[in-house]
């Protein structure tokens, strides 16, 4: 494991530069006549990310007069306005998202369809009374929960806004990628050569690939990816709770078998996310309801895995903290209980670990899950892709001002540093936190409990998360 | 293939006065193919589009009324005399301006040509023909808003007639950007001996001590063919980072905008030109050593 953070880190710093411009297949040299049309920018995937990073760069004040495409398998996905009954695929949006999301229109949108504001984090052991809460000093929100389907149809319209910049391809899978070879003196077509399911071609001067954590920008790139699937799969399900309640927090309790979490939707309404054993998770999905509601709120209530060894040391540091920093132990709140859950709206999918040693190559760029994958249980994985687009459109955008050709190396590795450095302590903590806290072990239950406590009365470190 | 030793010239090599020095161009023939290399030879050349593209941009920015969203330099007709591969006209024709750029080496508008053919954007804006500057000017005749010739007047034989015929091509009011390098003992030291000997920053034999030219002398030269001289500002490369920054001394390598005197040459109505601001440029005037 600690090798694996070792690989985690060491994005090619030692590689040559000419080890990147190695290449695939050789791009056949085309007749003026038959060339397929030329983008400026193809982002290869219409989920949330792919969607944003079109909308954002065909916003872009420099990107007026440039072609963009957008590849997307699925259909088209819209909403006026949200069915009764709330999706089970739902993200813990930052305000930093939301600031983005604003600057392509697409904000507006999210908030007249529905959205969740939360001010408060609570998260805490199973194993320990410890806990740590999150909250902003002026009461502001910590973040939004948003259903990713809201997300997408807001998007969508931000897309139809500009139309003229950014072609949008529905129902057009890319099966096939082929790079140019390196730039100096050759006769050979120097974009990238991107074939369709239905044989249609494109070429482009920089391929985004938004392609999900099975990204086939990154395959065919050769890009090498550190993964490593979690023995893990989260169970989502839209909940409904017993009684109405402002509902601002966003609650989570590390198990032993993994983080349970319930993040709200509504006064009456919220979604779970329940990391847990693949067994597990299958058992949760096949009970009667009765039962998996019976199930969470022990999950949330139950105290069988304290220990009183644990319970009085962590009693003893919290009366330490409490001499040192009186307000540095925070108010116990108790998460709501649930009633029942949404028939249908139960569902699971695996958790892994991900990881592209390189983010970028000339002409390439990978953001979203295509670069990294992470557990949910920090709540980050879509804002590290908004992070990304933020990021790579500042570059993209201070290039397109200075008439650089947009597939350069020089302004990608300057992305790729700055996001590697961002995203790599993020996932690296992430995944230390999973594993620190997936076991009952005594010494590392009191590491992770005078841990949390210390965290929670630490202003800076908290602020920093 | 391309052969190295090469060498053919479109017309006979002019014996009167011209501006084209026979022993610079051999040079640049040897290296035609290296162009587009970004981390070759002509590196510092590529990195230095992040400094020059933005100040011909911004100062023409500064002097026009008109802006085209995506296209700040739309309208514009710019001259890149000495475009070498093309490495400076094609940043300018992606941010809208019509470049004409000549070379007298007749492998690098071959490479430049090349290079841009597969961009239709490029391929329309930019059009490249292998001459040196005297030979076109009969035909442009107050032609061009802006001459660019960036890295060019340490190579030419004959300065002041290059500065003539600066003039002749361009519209009254047009702006010359220049950058080149000071003729100093740092400049020996470091853009001689370090660049091209110790570090390659630059191939060796480029350039010569004896040709690089003082900021002062421009000036003059300048002054006395009808430019005003309106910034003179220092520049810096970082073989480290391998980038270029704005610097106070003009000791090393500098940058200069000079804009061609109002009255025009002849007596028939020019294109009507916006009204130019002809506030200073900021920017500090260095001097020497």
């Amino acid at each position: 494991s600690s090798a694996a953070m070792a690989a985690l880190r060491g994005r090619a710093l030692l590689a040559p530069l000419g080890a990147r411009l190695r290449a695939g297949p050789r791009a056949p040299l085309r007749s003026a006549a038959s060339s397929p049309p030329l983008y400026d920018v193809v982002v290869s995937g219409g989920g949330m990310v792919g969607s944003a990073m079109a909308a954002v760069l065909g916003h872009d004040i420099h990107f007026h007069d440039k072609k963009i495409a957008l590849l997307e398998a699925g259909p088209r996905k819209e909403h006026d306005h949200m069915p009764n009954s709330y999706s089970n695929r739902v993200s813990s949006i930052s305000p930093g998202s939301a600031t983005l999301l604003s600057s392509c229109g697409a904000w507006d949108h999210v908030c007249s369809l529905r959205l969740k504001p939360f001010r408060r984090m609570q998260v805490w052991d199973a194993c320990s009374e410890a806990m740590i809460v999150f909250e902003k000093d002026d009461l502001d929100d910590m973040g939004y929960i948003v259903e990713n389907d809201v997300i997408m149809s807001a998007l969508t319209k931000q897309l139809d806004a500009v139309a003229d910049r950014v072609e949008v391809f529905y129902r057009s899978k890319a099966v096939g990628y082929t790079w140019p070879l390196p730039s100096h003196g050759c006769d050979t077509s120097p974009w990238v050569q991107v074939e369709l399911a239905d044989g249609r071609r494109l070429q482009t001067k920089l391929l985004i690939g938004a392609d999900g954590h099975n990204s086939m920008v990154r395959k065919e790139a050769e890009i090498k990816n550190i993964e490593h699937q979690y023995d893990q799969s989260a169970v989502v399900a839209t909940l409904h709770l017993s009684e109405a309640t402002d509902n601002n927090v966003a609650w989570q309790r590390f198990l032993p078998t993994g983080p349970i979490a319930l993040l709200p939707l509504s006064d009456t309404a919220s979604s779970l996310v329940w990391s847990t054993s693949h067994d597990h998770a299958s058992e949760l999905l096949a009970m009667d309801e009765e039962s998996f509601v019976d199930s969470i709120n022990s999950a949330f209530w139950s105290n069988t895995n304290h220990s009183d060894f644990i319970d009085t040391a962590g009693a003893m540091f919290r009366s330490a903290i409490s001499l040192l920093k009186p307000s540095g132990t925070a108010v116990r709140q108790l998460p709501p209980s649930v009633a029942g859950v949404d028939a249908e709206s139960r569902a699971m999918f695996p958790l892994g670990l991900g990881h592209a040693t390189e983010y970028v190559r000339p002409r390439v760029a990978l953001i979203g899950d295509a670069a990294h994958r992470v557990h949910p249980l920090a709540g980050q994985g879509v804002n590290l892709g908004f992070g990304d687009i933020a990021c790579l459109a500042h570059h993209l955008s201070a290039a397109a001002f200075n008439g650089s050709d947009l597939g350069s190396l020089k302004h990608l590795l300057k992305f790729e540093t700055e996001r590697q450095r961002h995203n790599v302590s993020l996932i690296a903590a992430t995944d230390v936190l999973k594993r620190l806290y997936s076991t009952t072990l005594a010494p590392l239950v009191l590491l992770r409990t005078w841990g949390l406590q210390a965290t929670n009365a630490l202003p800076p470190v908290k602020v920093r998360i | 293939q391309l052969s190295l030793f090469r060498f053919t010239l479109k017309r006979p090599f002019s014996t009167s006065h011209s501006s084209v020095d026979s022993k610079e161009m051999k040079k640049f023939q040897l290296l035609a193919h290296k162009w587009w290399d970004e981390e070759g030879e002509y590196a510092a050349l590529h990195s230095m589009n992040d400094i020059r593209v933005p100040f011909i941009r911004d100062t023409l920015l500064s002097m026009s009324s008109n802006y085209h969203l995506g296209n700040p330099l739309s309208g514009i007709k710019i001259l890149d005399v000495g475009c070498g591969g093309g490495l400076l006209s094609e940043p300018l024709g992606r941010l809208g301006a019509s470049v004409t750029g000549i070379d007298p080496v007749e492998d690098n508008i071959r490479t430049a040509d090349q290079h841009k053919s597969f961009d239709p954007v490029l391929a329309k804006r930019i059009q490249y023909k292998s001459s040196s500057l005297e030979e076109i000017v009969e035909e442009s005749m107050e032609t061009f808003d802006v001459i660019v010739a960036s890295e060019v007047v340490e190579h030419v034989a004959d300065l002041e007639m290059f500065i003539k015929c600066c003039s002749q091509v361009l519209k009254p009011e047009g702006s010359l950007f220049i950058t080149t390098i000071n003729k100093t003992q740092l400049s020996y030291v470091l853009g001689i001996v370090v660049a091209e000997k110790i570090m390659g920053i630059v191939p060796e034999g480029t350039h010569e001590w004896e040709k690089f030219v003082p900021p002062e002398e421009l000036e003059r030269l300048l002054e006395s063919n009808g430019f005003s001289v309106r910034s003179v500002r220092g520049l810096l490369y970082n073989p480290l980072s391998g980038s270029w920054s704005w610097v106070q001394s003009t000791s090393l390598n500098y940058a200069l905008h000079a804009v061609r005197a109002g009255a025009p040459a002849h007596s028939h109505a020019t294109d009507a030109l916006p009204e130019t601001d002809l506030q200073q440029h900021s920017a500090t005037a260095g001097t020497a050593g």
